[in-house]
């Protein structure tokens, strides 16, 4: 459904990304791998609409969307989460959660201020919304708390409530387990295989093997920038060059 | 919402009451002043504790409020409710324009760019003086009229800006608590999360900028039209900083706390009078040892302050 079709990104002098193509399957979840310095993140912040890249395109469901800002994306069903969670600190987890559905409202300046009839009823689908995606998170109990008052994982699950709120076609996690402990990475294990159930694809960037290995359909392995390979876990646990750029060629 | 709708109220009797418990006018007429820097500190505020959007020229959409306003009515003899609209939607449409290019500065570049604002509007009141009277001011504004009605007199003048600042303080709660007052604050936080979650923060940014330049102007229009003289020196930088002193100190982000912050640096120079020329001294002192102290400002924080002194007592939100 997302073909990422001979990426380049260069950066000043530096190349991160060179000709990577690959093809995200509808319904797959799909893991992004490499050492430090491979261009994962890089990959996603031009997927996601905050970088541009140098040359390359990016297809979804066949429709050329290379260069479209975060905003038009995530209206057309392309939605991510951060490696550093970027949550709205100050405002409530709940209300983190209603600012996802903002893409599923309309609303605007004239309708909020005198509370016209339309979008009173709005704001209750949105409440409505929000809290179903709280629960559907495991983090129902925690709507009223502030959001900078979350421990990390919690602040996790939100970030990634917030960003299924939207009912996005995608999803992209970045480093969804970094930071996690183990019994809190086994429950994100079980929500991600949750998502792709309810009918979303999944695309994770993520350092955690045991996980990646556990939850992935297919993995791309991008090393220094290159696609180095591509395939189901078992493909990839046995593939040489894979096996040699992690342990170090010597 | 209940509670909110509860707030609003007490305010709003609050409001009607207090000029009967005061004996005189000059007090009315602080209160007059109370009502116009609300509606400025509101309007600043949806741009400064929502959208976390400095501007340092909102005095400037003041001045252009009340010197439209004046010009229109005294000099071409329009209706001064047709130039009061006139001149808020002239003004929204203005700073729209000036918006889009102005407000993809961040932090200090945008302070410098509407500071820089501000006073290209100061000195045309001060320059353009076939048109604005210059230096020496604009008088003879004519009162606001309902049909026999004249707002002639500051109790009248009183009712007609505190029902202006109350639909403004109303209307913003309304925004405030809607989806646009949540993706306003989400900028505010992380503006590449709010974006990635389908916020268009360049154009809500703009709109918004419009949004609070177009109250300010109305805020100037209805000063002009009660005072029935205006002169540059009340359109200045100074009164820029106050009006974002009102909404630190009320709080960033609490429609109530601007209403706070505008009563208390209206009053205090008032209660000030010996200090004279030092009262932009003590706004200063006022301003650091607010942020220092209580960094939510007075809506936030001394709640705070009182759960801190007394443990074991319930935290009020």
């Amino acid at each position: 459904m997302l073909e990422i079709q001979a990426i380049t990104q260069v950066f000043g002098g530096l190349t991160a990304l060179c000709d990577v193509s690959f093809t995200i399957r509808q319904g797959d979840i799909t893991g992004v791998i490499g050492p430090n310095g491979a261009g994962k993140t890089t990959l996603f912040n031009i997927i996601s609409g905050i970088y541009r890249q140098t040359s390359g395109r990016i297809l979804l469901q066949g429709k050329d969307i290379s260069g479209l800002p975060p905003e038009r994306l995530a209206q057309l069903g392309i939605v991510r989460t951060f490696q550093n969670i970027e949550l709205f600190g100050q405002m409530s987890v709940l209300d983190n959660v209603k600012v996802g559905l903002h893409t599923k409202s309309h609303s605007g300046l004239f309708s909020c201020s005198f509370k016209l009839p339309w979008h009173l009823v709005e704001e209750r689908r949105i409440t409505e919304s929000a809290r179903r995606w709280l629960e559907f998170c495991g983090i129902a109990d925690l709507a009223d708390q502030r959001a900078d008052s979350l421990p990390f994982g919690k602040g996790r699950l939100l970030e990634i409530a917030r960003a299924l709120a939207s009912e996005p076609k995608i999803i992209f996690m970045d480093e969804p387990a970094a930071g996690l402990n183990s019994r809190e990475t086994q429950d994100l294990a079980s929500l991600i295989r949750k998502i792709r159930e309810a009918g979303i694809t999944v695309v994770l960037v993520e350092h955690d093997m045991e996980l990646v290995m556990d939850v992935c359909d297919r993995i791309l392995v991008l090393s220094l920038g290159e696609k180095l390979a591509e395939g189901t876990p078992r493909e990839i646990q046995e593939n040489t060059s894979v096996i040699a750029a992690y342990l170090g060629e010597g | 919402m209940k509670r909110e709708l509860l707030k609003f109220l007490i305010l709003a009797i609050v409001v009607a009451i207090l000029p009967a418990l005061l004996s005189g006018s000059y007090l009315v007429n602080v209160l007059i002043f109370v009502g116009i820097h609300t509606m400025l500190a509101v309007a600043l505020n949806l741009l400064l504790g929502f959208a976390g959007q400095i501007s340092l020229g909102h005095a400037g959409f003041f001045g252009l409020g009340a010197y439209a306003s004046a010009i229109l009515t005294t000099t071409y003899g329009i209706n001064p409710w047709l130039a009061m609209v006139a001149a808020a939607v002239a003004v929204s449409l203005l700073a729209f324009a000036i918006g889009f290019p102005i407000l993809k500065l961040k932090g200090h570049y945008l302070a410098m760019a509407t500071l820089g604002l501000g006073i290209i509007f100061f000195i045309i009141f001060n320059e353009a003086v076939d048109l604005t009277g210059g230096p020496s001011g604009f008088s003879g504004i004519p009162n606001l009229k309902i049909g026999s009605i004249t707002f002639d007199n500051d109790l009248k003048n009183y009712a007609l800006i505190w029902l202006f600042t109350l639909v403004t303080v109303l209307l913003s709660l309304n925004l405030a608590n809607s989806r646009i007052g949540r993706a306003l604050r989400a900028i505010h936080d992380s503006e590449v999360a709010a974006r990635v979650m389908g916020v268009n923060s360049r154009l809500l940014k703009v709109q918004i900028f419009a949004l609070s330049a177009g109250i300010s102007t109305l805020a100037g229009s209805l000063y002009a039209h009660t005072m029935g003289f205006i002169s540059p020196t009340s359109f200045g930088f100074n009164f820029s900083i106050e009006l974002i002193t009102m909404v630190i100190i009320g709080g960033l982000g609490s429609i109530y706390g601007s209403l706070i912050g505008a009563f208390i640096l209206t009053i205090l120079p008032e209660a000030l009078r010996t200090f004279q020329d030092y009262d932009i001294i003590i706004y200063g002192l006022i301003l650091i040892l607010m942020t220092m102290f209580l960094p939510g400002g007075l809506v936030r924080g001394v709640p705070g302050l009182l759960a801190r002194l007394r443990p074991a007592g319930r935290q009020e939100g």
